[in-house]
């Protein structure tokens, strides 16, 4: 298909407008993060290049240990979450047996669920059982809450996996071991390792669980510490460190968007299409 | 692992089939016991505990005076002006930032759809959105609106002592500025998909019979991209009803009068500890989110009923 000139500049156009569109608020928290205080003030871009505002943050423990927590919560909750789900998508996407249509329909269901209505029960149940303000207080709420987006993602990838290969690689003499590992391994490994991506994302992300059931270093994670972060004086946030943190935490999302950004796509549609 | 325990049903073929798919069905639910078991403790029983919450008078300020107060908390809250005017607020914020994402995410849909060159280059931007943190891109939109530090105020055009985020229609403005911006690109990928569906060959058969590039668009695409469409509005609506983190930021605590749901229900449970009242909050909040749900998935019903009956 050939193509005008005039749908050239028009594309050209519409390309622009959306790296604009996606760049403009990250590019300013950069910009503020590079200012000393005095050169906030002048509302322009990239007026300063100063790491005053880097070297802060990172001689500050409140933000280290929450990037430590964010680091191990986030992943721990992916590695329980895919584990899980990689059995359950297993069994919906290979297996007949009664009970999947409620299986999947239930996952649907914790999809939807607002994590606002349990907050409240969480923070009660927590205290008494003293889960409260620790790692495994959020890895658990956090485990489940993906698991819906982690089962319909891998077994959308299931499903279009070739399992013949299997019983054929077992024909020519491998072992059931050799054939699962050796065949079905690397075919299942991009799926599980887009649904491990999009898990990390939501652990990552979340604010409303890591503000309400933690209340020290001891479990806060980046979010939730960026909410309380404090300058000298109480009552000014200190716009130039909040922004450094940010630019921190952002910087490795984007380089695994730039990355992996066709699996993110895939398993973002094919999990929503099949539910 | 799984897997290979998985192929031992398949080597018994012998047995007979009934023997196999018992087999199967243990092996099945094996796999999907610890995930359901995972998704029924902690949301299920959470709920459950929280109704049981709802019905007590239960402040952890006077922790001795629990007691079940039957459905006096639900009374509290469905005759206080606040929260009605949380819900008006919600209900603004979700239908204001669900109508521009969709407009938007069909442009962007469109505009990736029909890419002639750097389809990576957009889909990776849009995809920045999506992954960065909401509380960080909060505070982007924050401070690119505040008076003093913000860029927006010294745009020309733009009043140089522009305060939007001192008033309470201009807080809603950045708020909903914030969400639509951190959802849309989801809403374009899923519209995406969507347009995938559509069969060229009906856009060239209309062409044909003289359909104007509008036309077709709303006579063609609409029609059957509906399923995916409602889809996304599900999803978006829910997501957005449950708004807190960006108003969290952008006016901590709800300020001026820009408290949705969500805030009520943590301010009053963790910060005033009002677990009680707190718990039929949030249990209100759950009935309204079923509500949304059921509405959706029957919309989606019909219209896939009716797809099905005319293709």
């Amino acid at each position: 298909m050939t193509h005008k000139p005039r749908e050239y500049v028009l594309w050209t156009i519409g390309l622009l407008v959306v790296l604009l569109y996606a760049l403009i608020p990250v590019v300013w928290i950069a910009s503020l993060s590079l200012k000393t205080p005095e050169q906030v003030a002048d509302r322009k871009f990239f007026s300063g290049f100063s790491f005053d505002n880097y070297s802060d943050v990172f001689s500050d423990d409140t933000f280290i240990n929450a990037l430590i927590n964010s680091i191990g919560i986030a992943s721990i909750a992916t590695f329980i979450s895919i584990v899980l789900a990689a059995m359950a998508a297993y069994a919906t996407s290979r297996l007949n047996f009664t009970g999947k249509t409620l299986i999947l329909s239930g996952a649907l269901a914790v999809a939807m669920f607002p994590p606002i209505s349990i907050v409240g029960s969480l923070f009660d149940m927590w205290r008494a059982v003293g889960l409260y303000d620790t790692w495994p207080g959020l890895i658990i709420p956090y485990m489940t809450f993906t698991l819906p987006l982690a089962i319909y993602t891998l077994s959308a990838f299931f499903r279009e996996i070739p399992w013949e290969l299997e019983q054929a690689a077992q024909v020519d003499g491998a072992t059931p071991f050799q054939a699962f590992r050796k065949i079905i391994v690397p075919l299942a490994a991009p799926g599980v390792f887009t649904a491990a991506i999009l898990v990390f994302i939501f652990a990552w992300n979340d604010f409303i669980f890591a503000n309400t059931l933690t209340s020290t270093d001891n479990a806060r994670t980046v979010p939730a510490a960026l909410a309380f972060f404090t300058g000298a004086s109480q009552f000014t946030q200190p716009i130039g460190a909040i922004c450094a943190a940010s630019v921190v935490v952002t910087v490795p999302i984007i380089v695994m968007v730039l990355i992996f950004q066709r699996r993110i796509v895939a398993g973002l549609t094919a999990g929503a299409v099949k539910g | 692992m799984a897997t290979a325990e998985a192929t031992a049903p398949t080597t018994q073929k012998k047995k007979g089939i009934t023997d196999r798919a018992r087999a199967e069905r243990k092996l099945a639910w094996l796999l999907c016991a610890p995930a359901v078991i995972a998704m029924l403790v902690v949301t299920g029983y959470p709920i459950g505990y929280a109704v049981y919450l709802s019905l007590q008078r239960y402040d952890l300020r006077f922790p001795d005076e629990k007691e079940f107060v039957g459905l006096s908390n639900y009374g509290d809250v469905l005759t206080s002006s606040t929260w009605w005017g949380d819900v008006w607020n919600t209900v603004v914020i979700t239908v204001i930032s669900v109508s521009i994402e969709l407009v938007l995410g069909m442009a962007i849909a469109l505009v990736m759809h029909r890419a002639i060159f750097g389809r990576g280059p957009v889909r990776a931007a849009i995809l920045i959105p999506y992954g960065i943190i909401t509380v960080v891109a909060a505070f982007a939109w924050k401070y690119a609106f505040d008076p003093t530090s913000g860029f927006v105020a010294n745009l020309p055009l733009i009043s140089d002592t522009a305060q939007p985020l001192n008033t309470h229609a201009g807080s809603l403005l950045v708020i909903i500025l914030a969400e639509v911006w951190k959802t849309t690109p989801f809403m374009g990928l899923l519209l995406l998909a969507g347009l995938a569906l559509v069969p060229d060959e009906l856009h060239e058969a209309a062409k044909v019979d003289g359909a104007s590039t509008v036309q077709r668009f709303f006579r063609i695409t609409i029609p059957l991209m509906k399923p995916a469409i409602l889809v996304a509005l599900l999803f978006r609506t829910l997501d957005a009803f449950r708004i807190f983190d960006n108003i969290y930021i952008i006016q901590p605590g709800g300020a001026l009068n820009t408290e949705s749901v969500s805030i009520l229900g943590y301010n009053v449970t963790i910060n005033r500890v009002n677990v009680g009242l707190g718990s039929a909050i949030s249990i209100l909040i759950f009935i309204c989110v079923i509500l949304i749900a059921v509405f959706f998935v029957k919309a989606l019903g019909t219209s896939t009923a009716q797809q099905r009956g005319e293709t």
